[in-house]
């Protein structure tokens, strides 16, 4: 990654065509193929763990019962009896994003969470959901949130615009937040191991300091892991009360 | 032997609470940990959303109004407007997240009666 002097820690996001010849005529890059192998992984974990049926679970059948309590608690917690509903939406997206998210952790793999192309689509993808659910459950009742209850009638033009801007922000900070979390996650990676190989070009007493660049990405590595499940988490959460809002009458 | 097996089968059931006590008092602090910990994951979603809520409203704010003096060749009168509309309404999103009733929807129930957060 480090050619000479300089650091080149956004060409990791670069995409290249994977799989020779039939992925250079199909345009499949590493993005898409590490989407597929996110479904997989999750897809794999859920049948292998669920496959015993057992009254007294294993260990992967604990673990898979865990995480559909944990997400089915979320939404039913947080959207009320409809988020049953939601429910396989929401698990769904967090179970891809999550392992999207610590894939990307693994050498030689590429982290699609990275990609605001990707981002914006899954948050556009739930703001649409949440805008279609608005006007399914609420009707015209839904434009009346732009204007919020008992605020003087002088201060609409104001308001509503203000009001208007703030709901169309949503998909932009889901998408950004997810995507600038993880851009900046690699590129601190890239950097620290770059100063590494920087440092030991520069002799002995270069080799010592090198020892700390490594020493900070595995600190590094321990915070991608908590960030991971954490913006997985967040993304879930705000699906999770834009839906609320969405189905409250 | 025969003592020990008296004990263990002891009819009132005191050497049995007396255990399932000491059990309760191993398990306790490492189940109220586990909450304390639910409890930072969300804390610090909180913490992790609030400044791209405050920085996204003013993205969309500015996108909208380059958009539109691009579109009518006003500029720049609706990029100035909607810059300043989109940071208030980015300030707008962080006190929807953090005003005090918001903090704790999750126990109130489905609607604090605003009906947005």
């Amino acid at each position: 990654m480090a050619a000479g002097s300089s650091i080149d820690a956004l060409g990791q996001f670069e995409l290249h065509p994977v799989l020779g010849a039939l992925g250079e005529s199909l345009r499949f890059s590493q993005s898409p193929m590490m989407m597929i192998v996110a479904a997989v992984v999750v897809l794999a974990f859920l049948y292998a763990g669920m496959r015993p049926a057992a009254v007294v679970p294993g260990r992967l059948q604990s673990a898979a019962e865990m995480c559909y309590d944990f997400i089915y608690n979320m939404a039913v917690d947080t959207i009320g009896v409809e988020g049953r509903a939601f429910f396989p939406f929401v698990f769904t997206l967090f179970f891809f994003i999550l392992a999207g998210n610590y894939l990307g952790l693994l050498p030689f793999s590429f982290a699609f969470t990275s990609h605001i192309a990707v981002t914006l689509a899954l948050a556009l993808m739930v703001f649409c959901l949440s805008i279609i659910v608005s006007l399914k459950v609420q009707g015209a009742k839904f434009f009346a949130h732009f204007m919020p209850a008992g605020a003087p009638k002088a201060l609409a033009p104001l308001l509503i615009p203000i009001e208007i801007l703030s709901f169309l922000s949503r998909p932009v900070s889901l998408s950004i937040r997810l995507f600038a979390n993880m851009v900046a996650g690699h590129v601190m990676f890239d950097m620290f191991a770059a100063f590494t190989i920087m440092l030991a070009g520069l002799g002995f007493f270069g080799d010592i300091i090198a020892v700390g660049p490594v020493v900070i990405n595995i600190a590094l590595m321990a915070l991608e892991l908590l960030v991971g499940a954490l913006q997985a988490y967040v993304f879930a959460i705000l699906t999770c009360i834009y839906l609320r809002e969405a189905v409250a009458h | 032997m025969c003592e020990n097996l008296d004990k263990d089968n002891d009819p009132s059931g005191e050497s049995f609470n007396r255990r399932l006590e000491a059990a309760r008092e191993r398990l306790e602090p490492r189940m109220a940990a586990r909450q304390e910990t639910g409890g930072t994951l969300s804390d610090l979603g909180l913490v992790v959303r609030s400044g791209t809520e405050l920085v996204s409203a003013l993205v969309v704010g500015v996108a909208i109004g380059w958009g539109l003096d691009h579109w009518l060749h006003a500029r720049p009168w609706f990029l100035i407007v909607f810059s300043l509309l989109g940071g208030v309404a980015g300030v707008l999103n962080v006190w929807r997240l953090v005003r005090p009733d918001a903090i704790n929807t999750k126990a109130e129930g489905p609607d604090d009666g605003s009906g947005r957060i």
